[in-house]
């Protein structure tokens, strides 16, 4: 039997496209059982307190409203593990917009009419949603985020900083940042017979039902979620999230379908938000550049709720050799909403920092930024002296440099003009580590000739569905036609949520195992295929849970070229170009699309995005898309995704590590640097919108435009 | 959204006629602003008046080369006009600089003027606001405002107005005519917006129930040029932190004639008169324009967090005046 065209690598279509694009795939909220009832949830209004009074018989009066939840009368529900779902069971307001009733009736608009009107009385006490890194009650916890030991230390950092020959002492702030999935998340939830059946908007149907069974005190068979299709997450879906715990509440209470879909106003103060974070870096060095001394020092802020760790210290542990050094996460609890996941969580937040500060050695070294990092390539993993199962940052510098034509550089900050304008390039590298977690899935090849795959993946997107046919379709030798997808619900196969870029390697491998199974039972099989066809089950427990013997993460290298207009401060990214060595690449398509929004949103996070805290009422100030500012097709002129392919053997039978949040990495300082070079001013603060950098070009007036 | 009822009048003098028969009477034309601020339960009108099929929809040349624009005309019709295009080329540039295509599909010439302030207190109904809830303060001075007002605002307000579509009209000394059941008066589009004062909830010199039926520009001053610029956090689809309209003749070096109006930095689009007059009759160089630039914005009072509006509101007007003076192919002649 000839093998057909190899399938995994091409660029094959998603295979929900022409769905979703003719509006025809159905999102959590588009689906409403008959006798639905709507809930819109109210808000609380205070920073900080509790409820004294709830105005609930007017409201119950109004029109089609059914019920009003509040602490007094909701289902009382099992105590989660994520505090954040303990949702109307006390009386306490631990932030703004925390929730404090569910207004339920029998068409959205009186439900949000209800919610309109009802009154609360509040005791309202001091609050404190000031971050600062001289905080008082900033405090070391036990660990970061990810299990990372929240302080490392190695070698005598103090002694080599002092020693070195050339000291870089620097500090960064990065602003709160929201997710804001273009889709809000939202849930229908529906009681029959004991079950509870939810369609929720989230990363993870397996999470979402676990959670609703220990919450509502059922067995986790009798609870199905299903999360066909997401319109976007970033992590804000990567956890259950009140939605779906305020429609099980209410479809419980009325007895009837319920459905909670978020207006976006809602979404920064309840589906978390990228913590803010203080950064102070400090990089000793020899005169060739070779750095000696490394401490990343980052302080951010969790709320009451729970603590939640960003862990912004930890690609310092990955990234450059440093024989001595120390990286240490502390954090203040404050009155804030609890903030959470967003993509590339600690790496994109650290590598702003480090990359940043790596350019500021280059400039104080005067190395060329490229030259500088190929020289701190550690031949092991700094912190764990674990060999790379494979490193190519080096490759991703050199053929980045290459194609973007870094070589002709002039390294003088601020003398290529055009006009008003001031031109710059800047580079920084990116790292993600590779994250697998068990999974199962089933491979079955019926009569029909179809191979139907089922596993409970999550496409957020991404193009799950159809990298999981290739791989798939691979490991059967069959035509990718041939292959039928089936995933997105909690009664499917067991497999983890879409998150940590680790989707793609832990459902491919369950899937690959079962079909490879699959493909050698058909092979040995003598006679004709049984009246129900072939089925084989896999499990990769075993196989994920071996400590592995090597340090595995993808890398990449970004290159940005940045104009600043000097009449108005405003910068815009001319080019960019990644180049990434993420293991194999399973879909050209929809790696690229991966890619390059990850720099996109890189872009974002860069220039414009940026939550600003309201001090005085303890939320944040952005609530839409007209005022929290995201990229818009004008801000993107040039954005390229390479790759190099790299064959690593200890990753897993794809090859493959994640490349959904890479792109994200490094992305923010290779603008900001490019910003440097273009004018020679070294803003520390991000988004970099033109009041900083006007304020910036008016301290250098040397550099400021035609305009003065 | 609190429920209303919805009358679609076929003429002008039916819209101020159903206006003065309703209570709680608003006038719809694209609904890009009010529909949201009636889902935020900031406007909660009874009864919406839709003024947005009234006859109004033309753009006609006048007698002796102005230009009456009718107030239903959309925003991407205007900015497409080819005598918008080719005479008034700062206000086609303003209004292709606002909001998204989509947007300026729906949006009218007459909803353009009366926009609100997109301060985010002003939204947020849980919020105190003397502009949406007289009296109850303005957190926006002590609290977000980097997007605020530097000039014109008082104790009670510091919102901006938001259109781009205005300060390009201001520029070309344009006149807002208003139909009402009183009659028909105008106004000058400099003059149509107010300072916020001790009654920030009044955007505008319109009377209650008083229609705008259109705008008029009147003809383009012999030999002028005319840009408009503005800065913001992103290429589409943001506000003006500030921007800058410009109309300018130079002959033999000198100001003939100028228009010069901001955005972004107060209660109304604000005309530079004091600019402007100094620099008529006077040398049109950098000089000159940051002279007279730096004069207005003298009278600037920034809060904490905006103070670099003052020197972009100087070098956008510094650099759209000297590009106009440069003979930049910002606009065709003038007439």
């Amino acid at each position: 039997m000839s093998r057909p065209p190899a399938v995994l690598g091409a660029p094959a279509v998603r295979r929900e496209a022409r769905e979703k694009a003719a509006g025809a795939a159905r999102y959590a909220a588009e689906h409403t059982p008959s006798g639905c009832v709507y809930g819109w949830p109210v808000p609380a209004a205070i920073p900080r307190g509790r409820v004294t009074s709830l105005g609930t018989a007017e409201v119950l009066n109004m029109p089609g409203v059914l019920a009003v939840l509040t602490h007094e009368n909701a289902p009382r529900l099992g105590q989660p593990d994520d505090p954040t779902l303990r949702l109307l069971q006390d009386d306490r307001v631990p932030h703004r917009g925390w929730y404090v009733a569910l207004v339920v009736a029998d068409t959205l608009e009186n439900a949000r009419a209800g919610a309109g009107a009802l009154r609360v009385g509040y005791e309202t006490e001091e609050h404190d949603v000031r971050l600062t890194d001289g905080h008082p009650d900033v405090y070391t916890p036990e660990e970061a985020n990810g299990g990372h030991p929240a302080v490392r230390e190695r070698g005598d950092f103090e002694g080599a900083y002092a020693a070195a020959d050339v000291r870089v002492d620097t500090s960064y702030r990065l602003t709160a940042l929201h997710n804001h999935p273009m889709e809000p998340h939202a849930a229908t939830a529906h009681w029959h017979d004991g079950r509870l059946t939810v369609r929720d908007s989230s990363q993870g149907s397996g999470p979402v039902r676990d959670a609703l069974a220990q919450l509502f005190g059922l067995d986790r068979k009798h609870v199905t979620a299903v999360s066909e299709h997401v319109g976007g997450g970033f992590g804000s879906k990567g956890t259950p999230r009140p939605p779906v715990v305020l429609a099980a509440m209410a479809a419980r209470h009325t007895g009837r379908p319920a459905k909670v879909a978020l207006p976006r106003r809602q979404l920064p103060a309840v589906v978390g938000h990228r913590a803010p974070t203080l950064h102070h870096v400090r990089l000793g060095a020899g005169a060739d550049g070779r750095i000696t001394a490394l401490a990343h020092e980052v302080v951010t802020q969790t709320s009451r709720v729970r603590e939640f760790v960003e862990q912004a210290a930890v690609p310092a542990r990955v990234m450059y050799v440093s024989p001595n050094s120390r990286t240490v996460h502390r954090v203040v609890a404050l009155d804030v909403p609890t903030p959470s996941w967003m993509r590339a969580p600690g790496e994109a937040s650290g590598m702003y920092a480090l990359e940043s500060a790596m350019d500021e050695l280059a400039v104080a070294t005067g190395l060329d930024p490229v030259e500088l990092r190929l020289r701190n390539e550690p031949a092991t993993e700094p912190d764990s002296g674990l060999p790379f199962s494979s490193r190519n940052l080096a490759a991703c510098l050199r053929r980045g440099a290459d194609v973007f034509g870094w070589q002709d550089r002039d390294p003088r900050p601020g003398v290529t003009r055009e006009g008003d304008l001031l031109l710059g390039t800047g580079v920084a590298a990116s790292t993600y580590p590779v994250l697998i977690a068990p999974s199962t899935a089933t491979a079955h090849l019926g009569h029909d000739g179809v191979h139907r795959i089922r596993v409970n993946a999550t496409d957020i997107g991404t193009g799950a569905r159809t990298v999981l046919a290739q791989i798939a379709a691979e490991a059967l030798n069959t035509p990718l036609e041939t292959v039928n997808v089936e995933i997105g619900s909690s009664d499917l196969p067991e497999a983890p949520l879409a998150g940590g870029s680790s989707g793609t390697a832990s459902w491919g491998w369950a899937v690959h195992k079962a079909c490879t199974v699959l493909a050698k039972r058909l092979a040995d099989l003598r006679g004709p295929l049984p009246p129900e066809g072939l089925t084989v089950s896999a499990d990769t427990r075993e196989e994920t849970g071996r400590e592995p013997a090597h340090a595995r993460h993808a890398f990449g290298a970004v290159f940005c070229e940045a104009q600043v207009d000097t009449v108005t401060g405003e910068v815009a990214v001319r080019r960019m170009l990644g180049v990434f060595a993420a293991g194999r690449v399973l879909n050209a398509r929809t790696a690229r699309s991966q890619f390059i929004g990850g720099m996109t949103m890189g872009i974002g996070m860069a220039l414009m995005e940026g939550s600003t805290m309201d001090e005085r009422f303890g939320d944040y100030a952005e609530c839409d898309l007209a005022s929290y500012h995201v990229p818009v097709c004008a801000d993107v002129h040039s954005v390229e995704a390479q790759w190099i392919e790299e064959d690593d053997p200890h990753l897993n039978p794809m090859g493959s590590k994640g490349i959904g949040e890479i792109g994200i990495v490094g992305t923010a300082a290779a603008v900001a640097n490019a910003v440097h070079h273009a004018t020679g001013a070294r803003l520390r603060d991000l988004p970099l919108t033109p009041d900083k950098t006007l304020r910036a070009l008016q301290e250098a007036p040397a550099l400021s435009g035609r305009g003065h | 959204m609190k429920p209303f009822a919805y009358v679609r009048p076929g003429t002008a003098a039916e819209a101020v006629a159903a206006y003065a028969a309703h209570t709680g009477a608003q006038y719809l034309a694209g609904g890009t602003n009010l529909v949201d601020l009636m889902k935020l339960g900031v406007a909660t009108p009874d009864v919406l008046i839709d003024v947005s099929r009234l006859p109004l929809g033309t753009v006609e040349g006048v007698p002796g080369g102005g230009l009456l624009i009718g107030a239903a005309v959309r925003n991407s019709d205007l900015a497409a006009h080819p005598a918008v295009r080719t005479r008034y080329f700062a206000l086609s540039q303003a209004l292709l600089s606002g909001a998204s295509g989509q947007l300026r599909n729906a949006a009218t010439t007459g909803g353009n003027l009366l926009q609100r302030t997109r301060c985010t207190y002003f939204q947020d109904i849980s919020k105190p606001c003397n502009k949406r809830a007289p009296g109850t303060g303005c957190p926006a001075r002590e609290g977000v405002h980097r997007d605020l007002a530097v000039l014109g605002h008082s104790e009670h307000c510091v919102a901006t107005h938001p259109s781009d579509m205005a300060v390009a009209l201001a520029a070309f000394d344009a006149t807002v005519h208003l139909h009402s059941t009183d009659g028909d008066r105008s106004l000058a589009v400099s003059d149509f917006h107010r300072l916020p004062g001790d009654r920030p909830q009044v955007d505008t010199e319109l009377r209650p129930g008083e229609l705008i039926t259109g705008v008029e520009l009147p003809p383009v001053p012999t030999g002028a040029r005319s840009a408009y610029r503005k800065a913001r956090d992103r290429a589409s689809y943001a506000f003006a932190l500030v921007s800058v309209a410009a109309v300018l003749s130079v002959e033999d070096g000198r100001v003939r004639h100028v228009g010069l109006a901001f955005g972004g930095l107060a209660h109304r689009p604000w005309r530079a008169r004091r600019a402007e007059e100094l620099l008529v009759g006077g040398p049109a160089d950098r000089e000159a324009f940051a002279a007279a630039a730096e004069t207005e914005l003298a009278a600037a009072e920034p809060l904490r967090d905006n103070a670099f509006k003052v020197l972009l509101a100087r070098n956008l007007a510094v650099a759209v005046l000297a590009g106009l003076a440069d003979g930049d192919d910002q606009g065709e002649e003038g007439s």
